[in-house]
Formats: C-alpha cells, sequence, structure tokens
C-alpha cells in the first residue's frame, strides 16, 4: 500500500510492534539531555519549504552552507590553537605546524596577558607562559611571527578584554616587516559578552568594553578590511557545561548585542557585519551538534535581512570556525581522546566549518606535546583527504531526523531570545545572572547524570582500567621561562623612549576620556615598544574594573 | 560533630574555568556541607584571609592555568603563619601526576584530578572528620 493511507497504516504497525521484544535499559536523550525519537519520518518535517527553510549552499538563509562549492571549493583552514612558554619557544612550534600542513595559525595567550598584566606584575607570578605565550609588547609580537609572511597567511588570536592591544600589536608587527594593513587577514576574538557569560577573563564594565569594540568595528572596516573583528563564541560557553541549544543561543544573542552596539554608535551595518564570524563547540553528540550549525546559519541570516536590514549578503553569511569539546577529553586513557576528537572533528565538517582546530589527546594532562598535535592535526587531514565527506555539500539535508533536529534547535534558540528580551537584553542577563545560572545548573545535571550512569564516559564511570599508568610523553614549561619574560620586559623598558612610551599612554588617557576612536593611538603606544599592561592600567583609570557579582 | 562542615571553595590563579569549582560546590551543598565560594581570580592572601575569617574546616582549591605550584604553596604557607595549618586543603584541576605527589608532600591533603566522581570528594572529607569525633 503507497500513499498517505498506506504512510499511517505502516506507522499504526510500527509503533504497535516498538519495544516488542524489549528495550535496553539506556538513557535515550542526547548529551543535552534533549529527548529524542527512535524514528524520524515524513511527518517530522511536515510543510518544509526547501527555498524558504534550505536554500542552495551559498543562498539565503545559508542552512546548507556558506559558500557554492563548499569543500570543493576551498578546504575548511587547519587551525591549530598554539602557544606556550616565550614567544620564541611558540614561534617554533609555528613553524613546526606549518611545516606539516597547517594553513592558518591560532595564538593561544598566557593567562597574564589575556588579563592585561605585565610579565613582571605580582600576579602573574607562576602563570607566565604557562598556558599560552607570554607577550607584553611589540617585542614579543615580532618574535611570535619570525620568519612567517603576515600577508600569506591568516592568524586568529584568542584574545578579548585587551583584544585591541593585541591587534594594535599584531598590525605594528607586519608593519615593520612592510605588510600594509589591507594585506593582513585574521581574527581576534573580541567577544566580551561571553567573558561576563562564560569564559570569565574580562578586565573592564560592559559599556566601556563594547565602545572598544565599536572602536574596532569602525576602524577596521576603514582600514584592515581583511579582518574578522568579533569571533562570536559560543565554546566557551559550551565548556562552562551549557546543553547544545544554549550554546547556540547565548552565542547569536551576544552577535545580535554586538549588531546593535554597532548600529547605536552609527556604523552601517553592511559596513561591518561581513567581518563578524563566529566560534562553535564540537561536542560528542553529532547529529545534535549539526543541527546546531545549520540553524545557527539560518536563524543568523533572517535576523540579519529582516531585523537589522541588512542588504550585503556577506552580512547574512554566518561563517565559524569550530574547536573539538575539551570539555569531553578523559584524563583516564587519554588515548581514547583521539578517537572523540576524530568524531566531533567529523560533525564540525559535515556542518561545513570555515576552520576547525582538533583536541590533542594529551590536553586534560598538560598543554600538547608535538606528537599529540600531530595526531590531531592528521584526523583533519584524513577526514579532507580519506573519508570522502568533502565530496558533496550539507550530506545531511533533507534527513528527517537533522532537519526535524534542526528545527528543533531554532525553536529553542527563539525561546531563548525572548527570554533574554524580557531581562532587557544581553547585558542586563548578565547583570542578573541569568546566563550564568543557567549553563551552571546545565552542568551540575550532567555531572549527576554521569555520576548515577545515566550518561556514560567510556575509562571515567564505565570500562575503567585499574591502576592505569598513564604513558604519553607531556609537554612541560620550564620555569626559566618567566624569569626570561621579566627580563626581557625590564629591557625593553630600558632600551625605549620613555618620554615618547609616556607621551601616548597620555594621549591614550585621553582619547579614553573623549570619544575619538582608541585604534589610531593604541598603534602608536604599540610602536614606541609600551608594554600591554602599561596600556591597560592607563585605561582602567578611565574604564574602571568589571567586578561580578558571585553566582554559585 | 555538631555543626555542620564548612567549606571555601576557592579559585586562585587568573583563569576563569570555574565550572568544576561550582560542581563541586554545589556537589558539598548537596551533602550537606557549609558553602562559602569566593569568586574568580583571587590572589593567595585573599584565600587564607577568608579561610581564617569565615572559620572553615576545609579549603578546595580549583586551578587549571598551570600556576598550581605557585598558589598552592603560597596558600599553604598563608595558613600556616596565620595559625590556621589545622584547615584541611584540597585540590582540584589539570595537575600533572609529579606535581600531585610535591602538592601532598607540602600538607595539601587530596588533589582530585579531571573525572572524579563528587561523591569520593564528599566521602573523603566526611571521612577525615568522622575520624575526629
Amino acid at each position: 500500500m503507497s500513499g498517505k493511507k498506506g504512510f499511517e497504516e505502516g506507522k499504526r504497525k510500527y509503533l504497535d510492534s516498538f519495544g516488542k521484544g524489549g528495550l535496553l535499559d539506556v538513557d535515550f536523550t542526547t548529551v543535552s539531555g534533549a529527548p529524542v525519537e527512535n524514528l524520524y519520518a515524513s511527518d517530522d518535517i511536515e510543510g518544509l519549504d526547501y527555498m524558504d527553510e534550505l536554500g542552495f549552499p551559498g543562498q539565503y538563509p545559508y542552512t546548507r552552507g556558506v559558500y557554492p562549492s563548499m569543500y570543493r571549493g576551498r578546504l575548511w583552514t587547519m587551525r591549530q590553537f598554539a602557544g606556550f612558554g616565550t614567544a620564541h619557544d611558540t614561534n617554533r612550534r609555528y613553524h613546526y605546524l606549518l611545516d606539516h600542513g597547517q594553513t592558518g595559525l591560532s595564538v593561544a595567550f598566557d593567562m597574564p596577558t589575556i588579563m592585561g598584566y605585565d610579565s613582571d606584575h605580582k600576579r602573574s607570578e607562576g602563570e607566565v607562559g604557562r598556558c599560552g605565550v607570554a607577550i607584553d609588547s611589540l617585542r614579543d609580537m615580532e618574535t611570535l611571527f619570525d620568519r612567517i609572511d603576515l600577508a600569506g597567511i591568516t592568524t586568529s588570536m584568542t584574545i578579548n578584554a585587551p583584544a585591541s592591544i593585541l591587534l594594535a600589536f599584531y598590525l605594528s608587527a607586519g608593519e615593520k616587516k612592510g605588510t600594509s594593513f589591507e594585506k593582513m587577514g585574521g581574527t581576534i576574538q573580541n567577544d566580551i559578552l561571553k567573558e561576563y557569560i562564560a569564559q570569565k577573563s574580562w578586565i573592564f564594565p560592559p559599556e566601556p568594553s563594547l565602545r572598544i569594540i565599536t572602536d574596532i568595528l569602525g576602524f577596521c572596516s576603514d582600514h584592515v578590511p581583511k579582518w574578522n573583528t568579533i569571533s562570536i563564541s559560543g565554546y566557551h560557553i559550551r565548556e562552562a557545561g551549557s546543553t547544545a541549544a544554549q550554546e547556540l543561543a547565548f552565542t547569536l544573542a551576544d552577535g545580535f548585542a554586538y549588531v546593535e552596539a554597532g548600529i547605536a554608535a552609527g556604523l552601517d551595518v553592511d559596513k561591518f557585519a561581513p567581518r563578524l564570524s563566529f566560534f562553535f563547540n564540537a561536542h560528542l553528540d553529532f547529529f545534535e551538534e549539526i543541527a546546531k550549525y545549520r540553524a545557527a546559519r539560518r536563524i543568523w541570516a533572517k535576523r540579519m535581512k529582516e531585523k537589522y536590514g541588512a542588504k550585503d549578503e556577506k552580512s547574512m553569511l554566518l561563517r565559524f570556525h569550530t574547536q573539538t569539546a575539551g570539555c569531553t577529553l578523559t584524563a583516564q586513557q587519554p588515548e581514547n581522546n583521539i578517537v572523540r576528537t576524530a568524531f566531533q572533528a567529523m560533525s564540525a565538517v559535515l556542518g561545513g566549518t570555515q576552520s576547525l582546530h582538533t583536541n590533542s589527546m594529551d590536553e586534560t594532562l598538560a598543554l600538547p606535546s608535538e606528537k599529540a598535535v600531530r595526531i590531531a592535526l592528521r584526523t583533519q587531514q584524513m577526514i579532507a583527504e580519506e573519508t570522502g565527506v568533502i565530496n558533496t555539500a550539507d550530506p545531511l539535508a533533507g534527513s528527517y531526523f537533522v532537519e526535524a533536529k534542526t528545527r528543533e534547535m531554532e525553536a529553542k534558540a527563539e525561546e531563548y531570545f525572548s527570554r533574554i528580551d524580557e531581562l532587557g537584553g544581553v547585558v542586563k542577563a548578565i547583570e542578573q545572572g541569568f546566563f550564568q545560572m543557567e549553563i551552571g545548573r546545565a552542568a551540575y545535571a550532567y555531572q549527576k547524570a554521569v555520576e548515577a550512569k545515566k550518561k556514560i564516559i567510556i575509562g571515567v564511570n564505565a570500562l575503567m582500567v585499574e591502576g592505569e599508568e598513564i604513558d604519553i610523553p607531556l609537554l612541560r614549561i620550564d620555569p626559566e621561562v618567566e624569569n626570561q619574560q621579566v627580563k626581557a620586559i625590564r629591557d625593553i623598558r630600558a632600551e625605549r623612549d620613555n618620554d615618547k612610551a609616556a607621551r601616548e599612554l597620555e594621549r591614550l588617557g585621553t582619547a579614553a576620556a573623549g570619544g575619538d576612536n582608541l585604534m589610531p593611538v593604541m598603534l602608536d603606544c604599540a610602536r614606541v615598544y609600551c608594554t600591554e599592561g602599561e596600556i591597560i592600567e592607563e585605561l582602567k583609570k578611565v574604564f574602571g574594573e568589571y567586578e561580578e557579582p558571585i553566582f554559585l | 560533630m555538631s555543626r555542620k562542615i564548612r567549606v571555601l571553595v576557592a579559585k586562585p590563579g587568573l583563569d576563569g574555568h570555574d565550572r568544576g569549582a561550582k560542581v563541586v560546590a554545589n556537589a558539598l551543598k548537596d551533602a550537606g556541607m557549609e558553602i562559602i565560594y569566593t569568586g574568580l581570580h583571587q590572589t593567595a592572601e585573599m584565600i587564607a584571609e577568608s579561610a581564617v575569617q569565615e572559620d572553615v574546616d576545609v579549603v578546595g582549591l580549583s586551578i587549571l592555568s598551570g600556576a598550581h605550584m605557585t598558589m598552592f604553596p603560597r596558600v599553604m604557607d598563608l595558613l600556616r603563619e596565620k595559625g590556621a595549618e589545622h584547615i584541611m586543603v584540597f585540590g582540584g584541576g589539570i595537575i600533572p601526576e609529579e606535581d600531585v605527589e610535591k602538592l601532598e608532600k607540602i600538607g595539601v591533603s587530596r588533589i582530585f584530578g579531571p573525572g572524579t566522581d563528587t561523591g569520593k570528594i564528599v566521602e573523603f572529607i566526611n571521612g577525615r572528620f568522622q575520624d575526629e569525633d
């Protein structure tokens, strides 16, 4: 029997017989705890309008991908996040990665750099070069990119509160090599809202922070046209314990907040929105993740066009970087992490990512060793070269399950947008601890599910190895790094023209107190070797510091 | 013990990874302990000061920035200086095995690595205080 009647007959029979032989005692939900059906069929995607909901790749609403040729035109950028020790140590790692076929660079800074402290500051003790590279001034940035052509590669920098300063150091380093600003491409994360929400590396309060960001948007659209000015990040929201739907919703809500801030600062949406990009987490639940990426593209395109009046198609494209989920790696049987990472990376590629970082197996133990990072990079190369998944754009489109999940993701995100609006917008919701508490609750619920064995983590709550000996080599950071870096920054202060440095810092303070774009002065500070810490101190005098209300 | 066990959950250092600290804080609270959470970016001085002022029995330190070999010994020293060496200190985070041994030698009672069941932490703390009853 065929047709509608046949469908109903078949479905009735299926439902009657489902579970007859018994079902496994397993929690059939996604890793985010979202329910999943045993089967999805045509009635789960009823009324699906191809052109309205999906479109062709490179066409509105871009659900099927942002470019017509997708990976046949260009593979995603293989961009491993790396940084440790001194600029010299990290420069060596960059050359190693480039020699092994990596196609983009991504800088991991140490905590003092992220928080705006110089290496010789009291708060930097014990932290210098530990979880990233220590950068104090233009001098370190020059060393970091020694023998690397900044017109020939793009660089992503995971830096937020002090993003304007590190961008100024980078542009000045290029300038000294004779590379013009227009030729330099790359990304600064510069997503302060998710710092208040999840990653918690803030310096200034929200209002001046957003002013610095709109200054960057304005400056780059005029002078550094190939720069991605904000990488609106869900990665850290997810790592902090959110569900997939929360990651999607909170990230896009942050994106809308930046768009609104840019428009409020008098910028034309089509002038800055094309340079906004995104950064998502690739977690374990394969299909949920793919649905998340597809929904993200559709929601962004529709809002940009319908709500913010974007006319340029580039303003509607949600281009994104992905990193596999660090929080899913286990310290137990660390080699298993290679496999987890491979599944996650595959979901990012099937979801149409533009760029990808694959975690190394040893990252719950230390920063990755050379061997571990090579395996991680090879994982991406195997997906690209051996599996055949790059042949077809958005290959899972039309799957009843994937389309239904994509719709569900979109609906859940819209619900969150309404709640955030009711709270008065993203900044107000942060002040009330809304995001922080939502994420905290989800993280604790997941932990309890793991401890009740409703969610299984191989090696942690199942299939453990008693008395396991970890025998993979770990990267150790030489404690001498801190002393070297402290000496280097003292040398800079002794060698530079201190009168000039003081004058530029004073100009910066004046610009901060007034309304002028901060970027040109920031560049002048960089050129005369003002240190990051000095620049931040100057800005703190005007902007003050953020203090988080405690939400447990 | 007549009063509840009082625990200061603290985030020393500059990193902002507070997922673990908050999960552990919630689990200890659900197990009937009294929890004081310091918030982020604490110096060793701030932590030792809060521990003494709040008259806690236990301090839990969570750090993922790699600065544990600086921060843990400093907290231990300061507690001793303040005559508060009776306070039990435990910790968690990204801490390699060889550093765990060193930390336990200077008096940190236990380091709980990634993947630890929170029930184990509860059991460990309760065990310590039952002994003293």
